[in-house]
């Protein structure tokens, strides 16, 4: 029988040692990791942004990624958006009784491979091994630290009229991706989640222009939740072109059977970002440079007209407003 | 510009440009109100037509009486299997999901063989599915019967509140001047009936679900009204052939029996619904569990009912988006994605 993680291993004696040894510290190479209670880290010049998540996604192995990945890329993401270069990151395990070691291995050769791809170093860890059925497989959490490149300040109440609206590739990947992992719908269709770290495409256009107005990534809820909270903080309308709204084939197959909107479901890799409209096309020309943001283009732009709604153009030339978010779609998604 | 982007133009315009009488065009399927929110066809509409959203919702016309005979059954410790839209509607006293609070076991499934495969998993539990739905989904859940007999299961069975689509049409014929007939019941059934109707003054256009077929059939409907004469036209030949699907036809036939039917908002359509042959009574949750008659009662203040009917808009009704949300539904429209109110409501309300 393959090893599996047992109580022992989260008593904090001898096996949380060796577990740690064996599992962890080999992966997670950087100077500042630490058998101390707490990382000793040298100061960033300018200011911090620092940024908490937990993720809980069933399954934790899915087409595209899994439970590690994301769990770096989630945290790596939402300081991306404060335009804050990640630097530090610690992770929390909660790992049920009987978990298959090598899984376990899989998952944090995920993170320290997504990490080193996002140039930041997990500096301090810790795990709990809680009994069978009290945990469903493995929870982790991830904190971290970046640093605010100097002159950019993006937030959700920065949006004006006439900015353009960004999306960094076609939407709606990771939510498909899980749908379909979980095997409810008995419909098979080749989709792969999006999950990204997405420093990269940030930093890529902030090298372009600092004059960036909101910065977010459409995880839960989608694009489509998002759009909705911009609209809401900026107390503006926005204006969808319905047709350049980028959505993989599959994804689109999959949502027109089971009635879904592909602006609404997850994604993991996905940015929406909001500049005035002269700088656009250089951010998008940027974000195409960058290995996560291939597809970014234009979707719609922010209006002064109908503040608070999202409304789409759509494929037949009428105009309509997008649904606003409804309760979750999914549980456990990320 | 495509083929398909100006076959859909010329419609539009034929559409945009009508110029007779008021017209009242009813699509009587839910996933049809549901699209023409999406794609903004009413904004293609010229003042004088109104579409009006009908009963096609399987959600929506199940009665409060039902949701309450599902509550007796959780009540008695029998599983309930469902789709998911079910599990919020409100009964007369509570939900299923606050039967679900309250202890009972309630599971949604995605298909009624998934309900089948559920008892055949669990033999410990009693087994009930709630079928409700059109001419569409009967046939999956006759399926569902045949495979829990052919597996030897004497712990599943159905709640049935299925519906049929002729009588409904009689019952509404003095609601609307053209129906928009709902294609995926007539994949099953066939045209006949609609012939039939519009020998007897009954005016209908079938229409299928993309934005082009949609303003084709909108457009068939008007052009068609003008000439003044009664008509039927099949505007979504792609699917739906004139003889419909006699494998599942018989499928249903064999299984299961017409039956008088309550429809929320319309009240009882005789012989408007499907019940349980006698040799699958064994299957017959009324039968089986001998179940008292449940006569439902619906929150008064809620108008449902007349949005169903057609009689009024769902922002005609007093608790339309005030006590009566997607979040906490008061009557069934609001529930499922398909219901007239939860489009309405979805959409703006008429915002824009």
């Amino acid at each position: 029988m393959s090893e599996q993680v047992t109580l022992a291993m989260g008593a904090g004696g001898k096996q949380t040692s060796e577990l740690i040894a064996s599992v962890f510290a080999k992966r997670f190479t950087s100077p500042y990791f630490t058998a101390d209670d707490a990382a000793v880290l040298p100061r960033p010049t300018g200011q911090i942004a620092m940024s908490t998540d937990g993720f809980i996604v069933s399954p934790s192995f899915f087409p595209g990624g899994n439970i590690g990945k994301l769990s770096i890329c989630g945290t790596v993401n939402d300081l991306s958006c404060m335009g804050a270069r990640p630097l530090y990151l610690t992770c929390a395990f909660v790992i049920e009784e009987g978990y298959p070691l090598d899984d376990l291995r899989t998952i944090a050769d995920a993170m320290a491979a997504t990490a080193a791809e996002a140039g930041v170093v997990l500096v301090a860890g810790d795990t709990k091994v809680a009994g069978r059925g009290q945990v469903d497989g493995v929870f982790i959490t991830t904190t971290g630290v970046g640093e605010i490149v100097e002159g950019a300040a993006p937030a959700g109440a920065k949006a004006k009229p006439g900015d353009a609206i960004i999306v960094t590739g076609d939407v709606g990947r990771h939510g498909c991706t899980i749908l379909l992992a979980r095997d409810d719908f008995g419909i098979e269709a080749d989709v792969t989640s999006d999950c990204a770290p997405l420093w990269s495409s940030v930093e890529a256009m902030l090298g372009v222009s600092k004059d960036i107005h909101v910065i977010r990534d459409a995880t839960r809820g989608g694009v489509g939740t998002v759009l909705y909270e911009i609209a809401e903080q900026s107390g503006v309308g926005i204006s969808l072109d319905a047709a350049s709204v980028p959505v993989d084939p599959a994804v689109g197959g999959v949502c027109r059977m089971l009635g879904l909107e592909p602006l609404y479901l997850a994604c993991e890799g996905r940015l929406v970002v909001i500049a005035p409209k002269e700088e656009a096309p250089a951010l998008v020309e940027a974000l195409r440079s960058a290995p996560h943001s291939g597809g970014a283009t234009i979707i719609g732009e922010v209006t002064d007209d109908r503040p608070g709604w999202v409304v789409l153009n759509t494929e037949i030339g009428t105009q309509t407003l997008l649904p606003q978010p409804g309760g979750e779609l999914l549980p456990r998604i990320c | 510009m495509s083929e398909q982007a100006q076959a859909r133009q010329s419609a539009a315009e034929i559409l945009s440009s009508y110029a007779g009488p008021h017209l009242r065009i009813m699509e009587v399927c839910g996933t049809h109100t549901h699209e023409i929110f999406r794609l903004g066809i009413r904004k293609l509409l010229p003042p004088q037509v109104d579409l009006i959203s009908g009963p096609g919702c399987p959600v929506c016309v199940t009665p409060v009486g039902f949701i309450d005979e599902a509550i007796w059954l959780a009540e008695h410790d029998v599983t309930i299997t469902t789709f998911g839209d079910l599990v919020r509607v409100p009964g007369t006293k509570k939900s299923l999901a606050g039967a679900r609070a309250a202890g009972g076991h309630v599971q949604v499934v995605y298909s009624p063989l998934d309900a089948v495969i559920y008892a055949q998993e669990h033999p410990e539990e009693q087994v009930c599915f709630l079928a409700v739905g059109f001419e569409t989904t009967v046939p999956a859940a006759c399926l569902a019967v045949e495979k829990a007999q052919e597996l030897g299961l004497t712990n599943f069975s159905l709640l049935t509140a299925n519906k049929t689509m002729p009588n409904a049409y009689a019952a509404l014929r003095d609601s609307a001047d053209v129906f928009l007939y709902p294609g995926h019941v007539h994949a099953i059934t066939g045209t006949q009936l609609c012939e039939d109707l519009a020998e007897q003054g009954v005016s209908g256009v079938l229409a299928g679900f993309t934005a082009k077929e949609l303003i084709t059939a909108l457009a068939v409907a008007v052009r068609k009204a003008e000439e003044g004469k009664p008509f039927f036209v099949n505007a979504y030949p792609r699917v739906v052939k004139p003889e419909g699907t006699p494998a599942a036809v018989a499928l249903i036939e064999k299984v299961m029996e017409p039956c008088d039917s309550e429809w929320r908002g319309l009240g009882v359509i005789p012989q408007s619904g499907l019940a349980l042959r006698e040799e699958y009574a064994a299957f017959d949750a009324r039968k089986k569990y001998d179940m008292p008659h449940i006569e439902g009662r619906a929150n008064p203040a809620c108008r449902c009912g007349d949005v169903l009917r057609g009689a009024c808009k769902p922002s005609d009704c007093p608790v339309f988006g005030k006590g009566c949300t997607p979040m906490h539904p008061v009557g069934a429209c609001m529930v499922s994605g398909e219901g007239a109110c939860s489009a309405y409501y979805q959409y703006g309300g008429g915002v824009l």
